[in-house]
C-alpha cells in the first residue's frame, strides 16, 4: 500500500507492506538514530514524534502515519545539540544506545513542561530506560540546561 | 610519572564521542553496516536436553531467497570456548558451532542464512527436525557426580589446570586456604554461618548481540562486531572455523553497552561462518529475547559462609564454599567463582588468622553463564557482608566499628588474595565518609515513621582487582600526527565507559597538550596493537599504564629529531607542547616543524607502541550505605538514598568516575530488588524479555550519591585504579542489611521483592 | 511475529463491524499487546478516522471514544477532578509517556487483561462500554463475557458523584501490578475492584452504610487470588485487603 506522511519536514511517499512497522521504515530512511532496544514497548529506543507527540515507533503501523507528521532526532540536531551539551558536560551519554530515544522524550518534556519538579521529569522519563548511568547524571543535565535557558530567558 | 598537580588528569572532561551520540549519529554496528546483506538467524533447541536424530532442510531451503542452511553435519568437529580471556584459556573447550546434542533451551540446531527476514523466519520454520529428548539436569545442586553428563563426548578438552572433569559435570573445583582454619574457628567466641543465593542476572545492555561480516580485498574474513574483545573475537573464530587467525579482521565501532556480555563470543560465530562458506556479506541481530535466554548472564552461585571471632569483635577466621552454575557450557565458569572467595574474604584481611575457599563449579542443561560486571565478587561479597552484619548485632558491636576493627588496611598482606599487599587503601576514610552523609548515627538501625512507614539504613563494603595479575596485557600506540598533535590508537573497547577519553587525557598529560589534541582510534586486531580487551577492570590501570610508556618513549624520539635540528645534545633538550627548546631557551623547534621533518630524510621513528602487563591487581575499594523505606503492611520497598565512597586510586576524569559509580549502583540495586530469572520445570527462561526482566527505570529510586576518597596507587597509571566492576559490589548486602534492621531477618535469595519482605516481618 | 496481509482504515463504524465478523480479522487499539504475539492477520482494521479519539463529557457522563489513549485519560483534568485524580493515579505508571501515547481504553478494555489497571479504575468508578452490535452494559457484565466479534465504541464513566481512590502495588515502579485496588462511593454505594488477582478485576459493592470491617471482612471471604512468577496468592490476597482497607478509610 502507499502512503504519504512529512518526515522531519520533507515530503515521503512510499510503498509499505501492511505490516511494515515504523521504526523499520525511518532506519530505511536513514534515519539512524531511531533504535530498537526490545521487542515488548517497554525500552523507549525507538521514541519519535508523531505529530509533535513522543510515542514508540516500534509499535505503529507506518500504515497509520499516512498523512501524518514524524519527527526523528535527525529533524531536531539544533535542539539536540543544545541539550545534548549539558548531558555530555556531565558523562551521561555512556554508551549512548539509549540517548537517542531519551534526548526525543525529553525535548518533548520540556516542550509541555518548561519547569518541571525532579519528580516530574522522572515520571515523564520513566519509559527511557539506561542501563549504563544510573539516570542521575541525566538528571543534573536536564536540571542544568533548565537554569541555563531559564538564566537565558530572564535576560531577555 | 607521580607528579601529583595534573593538568588534563582528574578534570571532568566531557568524552570525545559525546556529541555523535548525543544527536544520534550512526555509530553502531547496524547504523555503518550495509543492510542488502544476508540476514542470519538460527534454530534454536525448544528442550534442555536433546539429540539430534533427524534433521531435514530440503523444503526450508526451497524458500525464495534462502542462501544457506547449514546443520551439525555441516561445521568443523573442533570444540573451543566462546569466552573471551587470555591463554591459556581457563574455560574447557566444550562447544562446536553447532551439536547436534543440545545442552539447553535456546541451544542453536541450525543456521539459517538468507536475502531478507521474512524468507529466513519462514525457513526455520519449516527446517524438520526430529529430536530424541533426553532429561536434563536443572537443579545445579545435584549436577556433581550426577547419572545425566552434559558433557559426555570425547573430544571436551580442559586446557588449564582448573579442576574440571566432564565425566562429573565439573567446570572447575579448587580449594585454597591460608592457616589452620578448623582450629581457628574452633577457638572463636561468636561463629555465624548462612548460605546465600544469587541468581543468573542479565546484563542487558541496551544494543543486543550483533555482528556483521564480509570478504575484504584479500580474501580475508572481516567481522564488525559490538565486542569488548576484539583480539579474542579473532582467536575464537579461528579455532571455531578452523582457519588461521592471519585470516580474520575484527573491528568494533561504537558498543551500546557491555558490562561483560561482549566478553564473550555470543553471535560472531554465526555470520563469520556463514560468510566464510558463502563469500557473501552476512549480518546478524540477535532480538531481545535472545539476549534474555541464549548468551552470558552472571552465575548463579549459592555461597555459604561461616565467619568467627572473638567477644570483642576481632574476626579471625572465614570459610567460604561457593557451587556456581556454569549452565551447559564452561564460559568463565573457573575464573568467576575464584572473585566470589578473593574479593570478599580478603576485605577483612587485618585481624583474620584462616581461611578456607573451597569450590565447585558444574554444568546443567540451563543457560551458559558469562561475564557480568562484578564477576563473581558480588555473589561473595553478599554472603561475607551479610554475615559479618549478622555478626555485628551478634555482638552487640555497631557494624560500622566491626568494620573499623577488622577491614583491610593499607599494608595489610592480603592472604586471600594471592599475598598481596594493599599497597594503597583509602577503605577507612570511605567508611568514615559515607557513615557521615547517610547520616548513620542518627538512623541506625531503623525508624518507624508513625505512617505504615519504617525506614531503616544498611552497609556494605566492598573490592574488586585492577586488570588480572600476571595476564592481562595493555597496548597503546601513540604517534606524532602531520599537523604536531596525537594519535593514540588501542585495542581497547569503550563501551561507553569513556576509556578512549580517559586514555587520551594520559596522552594530553604526558605530552603536554589539551585533549583536543588527542585523536583515538579503537579497535582494529589488524592496526591496534594487542590488547586483552576491556575487561576485569583493567582498561585504566593496565592499558593507561602502557599508554604512559609510549608517550615518554615518543617524548624520547621527538627530541632526537629536534636534537638534529637544533644541533643540540637530545638529553638537555627541553620538551613541551609549545616547542622542544634548548636549555637556555634560545631555540625552539615546534612540534609542527618536527612532524614535517619526520617525513622528510628522517630515520627517526614518531610512533611509538608500548605493551604493559602487571605482576599485581591493585584493589578499589569502597564503603556503601543505604536508606529504605518499607511498607510494614505490603512489604513494598523503596531506596531513598544510595551513597557510595571510592577509593579507586587517582580518579582520572571525575565525571566518568562518578557515571560509572552511579550506573553500577543502580544496577546492583536491580539485582538487590527487581532482577529475576525463573525456570518452568522444562528448563525454560520465564524471564525472556523487558516486559518480565525488570531493570531499574528512573522512577524506582531516590537518590544516588557518590563521593571519592583517592588514595594513590604507585604501580597504576597516575596513581590510578580501577573502578568500573567495584561499584555493582555493595547494592546487595547493603540492602538485605537495611531489611535486616527494619524487620529483624535476613534474606538470603535475591531480589527482595514486596512479598518476601512481608514475610520476613511475619518471621520475627 | 505478527503478520498483517491488509491495513484498512475504516470511514465508518458499519464498515469495521463488517470487516470484524470475518476470522483472522482484528479491530487494532495501540498495537502494543497485539505486535508480540505470532500471529498471521488477515485485516487490521484501523478505526482511527471515526472521531473517536475525543473524552465527551456532559452532566451525566464521561464519554471515552474506544481510541482515547491512557495518556489522554492522565491528563484530563475534568476525569482527574471529578475522580480525587484516581484515573490519573490508575495509568500513571503504565510503561511510560510514548507507551500511554499509543495504547488505548478501546484496547485496555477489550483486551480484559488480568493485570489491567484501566479495568480496575473502571470497575470501581461504575463504567458502562457502547458496543456496536450489543449496545450499553455494565464494564462488570462486558469483562465476564468471552471474547467475541463486536466493536467497542465508547467507555462510558457516569457522574454519581463518586469519590475515587486507586492504588497498586508492583515489585518494581513500572512493572505489571501484582495487584490494583480501585474504590469509590457514592451516596449509595461503594465499589471496590481488586485487579491483577492476577485473574481479570472483580467488583465488590456494598450499601453506603456498610461498615468498614464488614466490607473488609466480606472481601477477605470472597476474594479469589492466585500464584504466579510475581507473587503468590497469599500475598495478593494479603495486600489488596491493606489497600481496600487504606483507600475506604481515606474516602
Amino acid at each position: 500500500m502507499e502512503i504519504k506522511f512529512i518526515l522531519n519536514g520533507k515530503k515521503i511517499a512510499t510503498e509499505i507492506g501492511a505490516d511494515t512497522i515504523l521504526l523499520d521504515l525511518l532506519r530505511k530512511y536513514k534515519c539512524y538514530s531511531v533504535k530498537r532496544g526490545c521487542e515488548t514497548s517497554n525500552c523507549g529506543l525507538c521514541t519519535v514524534f508523531l505529530d509533535d507527540k513522543p510515542v514508540l515507533s516500534c509499535s505503529i503501523p507506518a500504515a497509520r502515519v499516512d498523512g501524518r507528521n514524524v519527527t526523528t532526532l535527525e529533524g531536531l540536531q539544533k535542539e539536540a545539540e543544545e541539550f545534548g551539551a549539558f548531558i555530555a558536560d556531565q558523562g551521561a551519554e555512556q554508551c549512548g544506545f539509549c540517548n537517542p530515544g531519551f534526548m526525543m522524550n525529553a525535548i518533548a518534556l520540556l516542550r509541555e513542561n518548561a519547569n518541571p519538579t525532579d519528580d516530574e521529569i522522572k515520571a515523564y522519563l520513566a519509559g527511557n530506560l539506561c542501563r549504563c548511568s544510573g539516570y542521575e547524571g541525566q538528571l543534573r543535565g536536564i536540571r542544568a540546561y533548565i537554569e541555563y535557558r531559564n538564566g537565558v530567558n530572564n535576560v531577555r | 610519572m607521580s607528579d601529583r598537580d595534573f593538568r588534563i588528569i582528574t578534570k571532568p572532561i566531557r568524552k570525545k564521542d559525546a556529541m555523535q551520540l548525543l544527536t544520534g549519529q550512526p555509530v553502531y554496528v547496524d547504523d555503518i553496516t550495509p543492510s542488502d546483506c544476508l540476514v542470519v538467524k538460527l534454530l534454536r533447541s525448544p528442550y534442555a536436553s536433546a539429540v539430534v536424530e533427524e534433521i531435514d532442510t530440503t523444503v526450508a531451503m526451497y524458500v525464495p531467497g534462502i542462501e544457506a542452511i547449514y546443520t551439525y553435519k555441516d561445521v568443523p568437529d573442533n570444540r573451543f570456548t566462546t569466552a573471551g580471556q587470555t591463554f591459556p584459556e581457563p574455560s574447557p573447550y566444550d562447544r562446536l558451532i553447532l551439536d547436534r546434542r543440545l545442552r539447553c533451551v535456546g541451544d542453536p540446531v541450525a543456521i539459517v542464512a538468507g536475502e531478507n527476514e521474512e524468507a529466513v523466519d519462514k525457513a526455520v520454520k519449516l527446517i524438520k527436525v526430529k529430536y530424541k529428548v533426553l532429561e536434563p539436569v536443572l537443579d545445579f545442586h545435584s549436577s556433581k557426580d550426577s547419572d545425566i553428563i552434559v558433557h559426555p563426548e570425547d573430544n571436551w578438552q580442559s586446557l588449564a589446570d582448573v579442576g574440571a572433569d566432564n565425566k562429573r559435570n565439573l567446570v572447575a573445583s579448587e580449594e585454597d586456604s591460608h592457616g589452620d582454619f578448623d582450629a581457628v574457628i574452633a577457638g572463636c567466641d561468636e561463629v555465624v554461618e548462612g548460605v546465600y543465593h544469587c541468581k543468573a542476572n542479565n546484563q542487558a545492555m541496551m544494543e543486543t548481540f550483533r555482528t556483521y561480516c564480509q570478504i575484504d580485498t584479500y580474501g580475508r574474513l572481516q567481522i564488525i562486531s559490538s565486542t569488548q574483545i576484539v583480539f579474542h573475537v579473532r582467536r575464537i573464530v579461528s579455532n571455531a572455523l578452523g582457519i588461521p587467525k592471519s585470516q580474520i579482521r575484527v573491528t568494533k565501532p561504537r558498543i551500546g553497552g557491555g558490562f561483560g556480555a561482549k566478553q564473550s563470543v555470543v553471535a560472531e560465530i554465526y555470520p563469520a561462518f556463514v560468510t566464510w562458506m558463502t563469500k557473501k556479506p552476512s549480518k546478524i541481530i540477535y532480538s531481545r529475547e535472545e539476549s534474555q535466554i541464549i548468551a552470558s548472564p552472571r552465575h548463579e552461585m549459592e555461597v555459604s559462609v561461616k565467619i568467627g571471632s572473638d567477644k570483642n569483635g576481632h574476626i579471625k577466621a572465614i570459610s567460604v564454599h561457593t557451587l556456581s552454575n556454569s549452565g551447559a557450557y564452561s564460559e568463565h565458569g573457573p575464573t568467576t567463582v575464584g572473585l566470589s572467595g578473593h574479593k570478599s574474604i580478603s576485605l577483612y584481611s587485618n585481624n583474620l588468622e584462616a581461611y578456607k575457599f573451597t569450590y565447585d563449579v558444574v554444568y546443567t542443561n540451563l543457560q551458559s553463564a558469562g561475564a557480568f560486571r562484578g564477576y563473581g565478587a558480588p555473589q561473595g561479597i553478599y554472603a561475607v557482608e551479610s554475615a559479618v552484619n549478622i555478626l555485628a548485632k551478634k555482638l552487640g558491636i555497631n557494624p560500622i566499628r566491626l568494620r573499623e576493627i577488622n577491614m583491610v588496611r593499607e599494608g595489610n598482606c592480603m592472604h586471600s588474595y594471592y599475598g598481596e599487599i594493599a599497597t594503597s587503601c583509602t577503605l577507612d576514610k570511605c567508611l568514615e565518609k559515607a557513615k557521615n552523609m547517610i547520616g548513620w548515627d542518627e538512623k541506625y538501625p531503623c525508624r518507624d515513621m508513625g505512617n505504615g512507614k519504617i525506614r531503616s539504613v544498611g552497609m556494605a563494603i566492598a573490592m574488586q582487582g585492577s586488570g588480572i595479575s600476571f595476564v592481562d596485557v595493555g597496548g597503546a600506540t601513540v604517534k606524532l600526527t602531520e599537523d604536531g598533535q596525537f594519535a593514540l590508537t588501542i585495542g581497547a573497547a569503550d563501551m561507553g565507559t569513556g576509556c578512549d577519553t580517559i586514555l587520551a587525557q594520559m596522552v594530553a598529560e604526558c605530552m603536554d597538550c589539551e585533549i583536543e589534541d588527542v585523536t583515538v582510534y579503537s579497535a582494529d586486531s589488524d592496526i591496534s596493537p594487542y590488547d586483552s580487551g576491556s575487561y576485569a577492570s583493567s582498561t585504566t590501570y593496565v592499558t593507561g599504564k602502557a599508554v604512559e610508556k609510549a608517550c615518554l618513549e615518543l617524548r624520547e624520539h621527538l627530541c632526537n629529531i629536534a636534537s638534529d635540528m637544533l644541533e643540540a645534545d637530545s638529553d638537555s633538550l627541553i620538551y613541551s607542547f609549545d616547542g622542544i627548546m634548548t636549555e637556555d631557551g634560545s631555540r625552539k623547534v615546534s612540534l609542527l616543524d618536527i612532524a614535517t621533518k619526520s617525513m622528510c630524510g628522517n630515520s627517526e621513528t614518531v610512533q611509538v607502541t608500548a605493551s604493559h602487563s602487571a605482576p599485581v591487581s591493585p584493589p578499589p575499594y569502597m564503603a556503601g550505605m543505604v536508606e529504605i523505606e518499607i511498607d510494614r503492611e505490603t512489604g513494598e520497598i523503596k531506596v531513598l538514598d544510595y551513597v557510595g565512597v571510592i577509593d579507586c586510586g587517582t580518579v582520572i576524569n571525575e565525571n566518568l568516575a562518578r557515571i560509572q559509580a552511579e550506573g553500577g549502583i543502580l544496577q546492583g540495586i536491580g539485582m538487590a530488588l527487581y532482577e529475576d530469572i525463573n525456570y518452568t520445570d522444562k528448563g525454560k527462561i520465564i524471564e525472556n524479555s523487558f516486559m518480565n526482566y525488570k531493570i531499574p527505570a528512573r522512577t524506582d529510586v531516590g537518590r544516588i550519591r557518590v563521593d571519592f576518597e583517592s588514595s594513590y596507587e604507585e604501580t597504576g597509571p597516575f596513581g590510578a585504579k580501577s573502578i568500573g566492576e567495584l561499584v555493582i559490589d555493595t547494592p546487595v548486602p547493603a540492602i538485605a542489611h537495611a531489611i535486616y534492621n527494619a524487620t529483624g531477618v535476613m534474606l538470603k535469595e535475591v531480589p527482595f521483592t514486596p512479598a518476601r519482605i512481608l514475610e520476613a516481618f511475619d518471621e520475627n | 511475529m505478527l503478520k498483517i496481509k491488509q491495513f484498512v482504515k475504516v470511514s465508518s463504524i458499519e464498515e469495521a463491524y463488517e470487516l470484524n465478523q470475518q476470522k483472522n480479522n482484528i479491530v487494532i487499539g495501540g498495537m502494543l499487546w497485539l505486535k508480540m504475539q505470532d500471529r498471521i492477520i488477515n485485516t487490521a482494521i484501523d478505526m482511527s478516522g471515526l472521531g473517536l479519539d475525543k473524552i465527551e463529557e456532559n452532566d451525566a457522563e464521561f464519554r471515552l471514544g474506544a481510541m482515547v489513549t491512557l495518556r489522554d485519560m492522565e491528563t484530563h483534568k475534568s476525569i482527574n477532578e471529578y475522580f480525587g485524580n484516581a484515573v490519573c493515579d490508575a495509568v500513571k505508571n503504565i510503561v511510560g509517556v510514548q507507551f500511554r501515547n499509543l495504547a488505548t481504553v478501546g484496547g485496555s478494555v477489550f483486551g480484559r487483561y488480568g493485570f489491567s489497571d484501566v479495568l480496575t479504575v473502571l470497575m470501581a468508578l461504575n463504567a458502562k462500554v457502547e458496543l456496536y452490535g450489543q449496545g450499553i452494559m455494565s464494564i462488570e457484565e462486558f469483562a465476564a463475557k468471552p471474547y467475541d466479534n463486536d466493536i467497542l465504541l465508547h467507555v462510558i464513566i457516569p457522574k454519581e458523584n463518586r469519590k475515587a481512590r486507586y492504588s497498586s502495588v508492583r515489585n518494581q515502579s513500572t512493572d505489571f501490578p501484582v495487584i490494583t485496588c480501585g474504590v469509590s462511593a457514592s451516596q449509595d454505594d461503594y465499589r471496590i475492584a481488586i485487579g491483577a488477582r492476577p485473574a481479570r478485576a472483580v467488583v465488590f459493592s456494598f450499601e453506603r452504610n456498610t461498615k468498614l470491617q464488614e466490607m473488609l471482612d466480606e472481601i477477605d471471604k470472597k476474594l479469589v487470588t492466585e500464584s504466579n512468577n510475581r507473587a503468590d496468592a497469599d500475598y495478593r490476597h494479603r495486600v489488596a485487603l491493606v489497600l481496600a482497607r487504606r483507600s475506604l478509610s481515606e474516602l
